[in-house]
């Protein structure tokens, strides 16, 4: 499987599957801010305690970390793994240049960088603490995004990622399809109309926190 | 017609070549663009130059060996093979580009001739089937239906010309290997070879140091027998079949 360019190609499309779905099910819960603190906490504190009594206080919240975590090293190693390849097999290029394919197919390396660079920042403030601004407090996560949605650049960062996000499951969703061997002739066109619709919900539903919070809809 | 080439003059592989101008004059609009490179090269021969070196063979459309990118498209701006484009496709007075195609896995061996014989070792390692040879056999023996017949044949039009390869960012080969590995496994006289076929062409299509799929869908575009798109995914879906069936010689 990973030593053939279709194989490792295929680990990525469904590792990127898998963070897709997570994106979603994490999209629907951040939405919970805008209900107020109560609410929001208290989906919080469900996530740690969901599976109960046959799970331990904690566990299934580890095992989607951890599930992630190796969704997401395999992912970019392969990106990586690939990349260096594609680039390797065209070493010379055209005297003549030509306009590329769309922006979202050329932007998946740079994007899923972006990406990588995000999810790592986005721990260390939302989940960590560690490069919070205005006192992180465990346990009290909306107090948490308010705060960090108040500074200049935390929305900047957030935003500009989430716009990543956008084109990269633009044509990820898609391409995922395809290196599945799910695409086709009659299915296309209802891959791209999904591709677009789950890049916009998802970018929306994430963009929405940092707007609410600029807004002061969320405070 | 009156036109500038800009052509890619390299006098072998290790040279490092570059591009070179040429002005051409008399050019009709009814002649090839292959027809045109020869008028120029009649020229050169008479000025003691070098004429330009480029691969030709049937002229006529279907048998892969004309190459070059044309102002930055493989077989330029029409969607059929270099020796059916015509210089009516240009206006007069055009600057035109013409390159060689560019890959590794395709190295220069002068000017714009390059050495695609990676292709013939795909082919080599599961483009065929295995079976005794002889008379051809009778028509109605080996019953194929009709949808099958014509998805083997629009795979079957690859003519293995390359340049799939010189317009993919990747240069990656996989409109051709998947053509070449649909054309033979949809079919009753494929089937036996058909998880060993996608994976020993696959696995030398990587040998050979193409690049891999990014569905840029660059391949697509200016394949001049239209292998679509989503022979790709075919393939794909052919080799992770084979692959959870552990299908090895
Ligand atoms: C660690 C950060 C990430 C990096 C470095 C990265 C990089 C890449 C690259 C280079 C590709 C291949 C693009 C191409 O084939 O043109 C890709 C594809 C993909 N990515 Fe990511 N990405 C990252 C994060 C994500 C995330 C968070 C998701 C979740 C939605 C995701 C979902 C996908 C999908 C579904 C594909 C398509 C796979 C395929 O082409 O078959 N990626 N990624
Ligand atoms: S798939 Fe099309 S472009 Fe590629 S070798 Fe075959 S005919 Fe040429
Ligand atoms: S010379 Fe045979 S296809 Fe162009």
């Amino acid at each position: 499987m990973w030593d053939s360019t279709v194989g490792k190609k295929a680990v990525m499309a469904a590792s990127g599957l898998i963070m897709l779905l997570y994106l979603v099910a994490h999209m629907i819960g951040n939405l919970k801010v805008f209900f107020g603190p109560g609410e929001f906490n208290a989906y919080g504190h469900w996530i740690r305690t969901v599976g109960e009594p046959f799970m331990h206080y904690g566990w299934t919240l580890w095992i989607i970390r951890v599930v992630l975590v190796a969704a997401v090293v395999a992912h970019a190693t392969a990106a990586y793994q690939l990349s260096r390849r594609d680039i390797r097999a065209r070493p010379a290029k055209y005297v003549h240049k030509k306009r590329g394919s769309d922006y979202a197919t050329r932007t998946m390396r740079w994007g899923g960088v972006i990406l990588g660079l995000f999810i790592v920042w986005h721990i260390l403030d939302l989940t960590t603490g560690h490069v919070h601004t205005g006192g992180f407090q465990e346990g009290r996560p909306y107090q948490n995004v308010v705060d960090s949605f108040s500074t200049w650049y935390g929305n900047v960062i957030y935003i500009v990622a989430m716009l990543a996000l956008g084109l990269h499951i633009r044509h990820g969703f898609w391409s995922a399809a395809q290196t599945l061997g799910a695409g086709g002739r009659a299915r296309d066109r209802f891959l791209k109309a999904a591709a677009n619709l789950l890049a916009l919900l998802l970018t929306a539903g994430f963009v929405a926190v940092p707007v609410g919070v600029m807004t002061g809809v969320v405070s | 017609m009156r036109l500038t080439l800009r052509v890619w003059r390299q006098r072998n592989a290790a040279d490092e070549g570059a591009m070179s101008t040429y002005q051409v004059d008399g050019i009709s609009p009814d002649m090839s663009f292959l027809e045109m490179l020869d008028t120029l090269n009649e020229r050169l021969i008479l000025e003691g130059e070098d004429p330009i070196a480029f691969d030709h063979d049937c002229r006529e459309g279907i048998c892969g060996a004309c190459s070059l990118v044309i102002n930055g498209d493989a077989h330029g701006p029409e969607r059929t093979t270099t020796c059916q484009l015509h210089m009516r496709s240009f206006r007069d007075g055009d600057v035109i580009d013409v390159e060689p195609w560019r890959a590794a896995a395709f190295p220069v061996v002068k000017d714009l001739v390059v050495d695609r014989s990676a292709f013939d070792r795909i082919i080599q390692a599961g483009g065929y089937i295995t079976a005794p040879t002889g008379a051809a056999p009778e028509a109605h023996a080996t019953p194929v239906p009709k949808p099958d017949a014509d998805r083997a044949f629009e795979h079957a039009e690859c003519i293995g010309c390359g340049a799939c390869v010189a317009a993919c960012p990747n240069g990656a080969a996989m409109l051709f290997t998947s053509a070449k590995v649909n054309h033979l496994n949809v079919l009753p006289q494929g089937a036996p070879e058909r998880g060993t076929r996608v994976l020993d062409m696959v696995e030398r299509m990587d040998a050979e140091g193409f690049g891999g799929c990014t569905l840029a869908g660059e391949c697509a575009t200016v394949c001049p027998k239209g292998i679509p798109l989503s022979s790709i995914t075919d393939m794909n879906r052919e080799w992770l079949r084979a692959t959870a069936k552990g299908a090895r010689r």
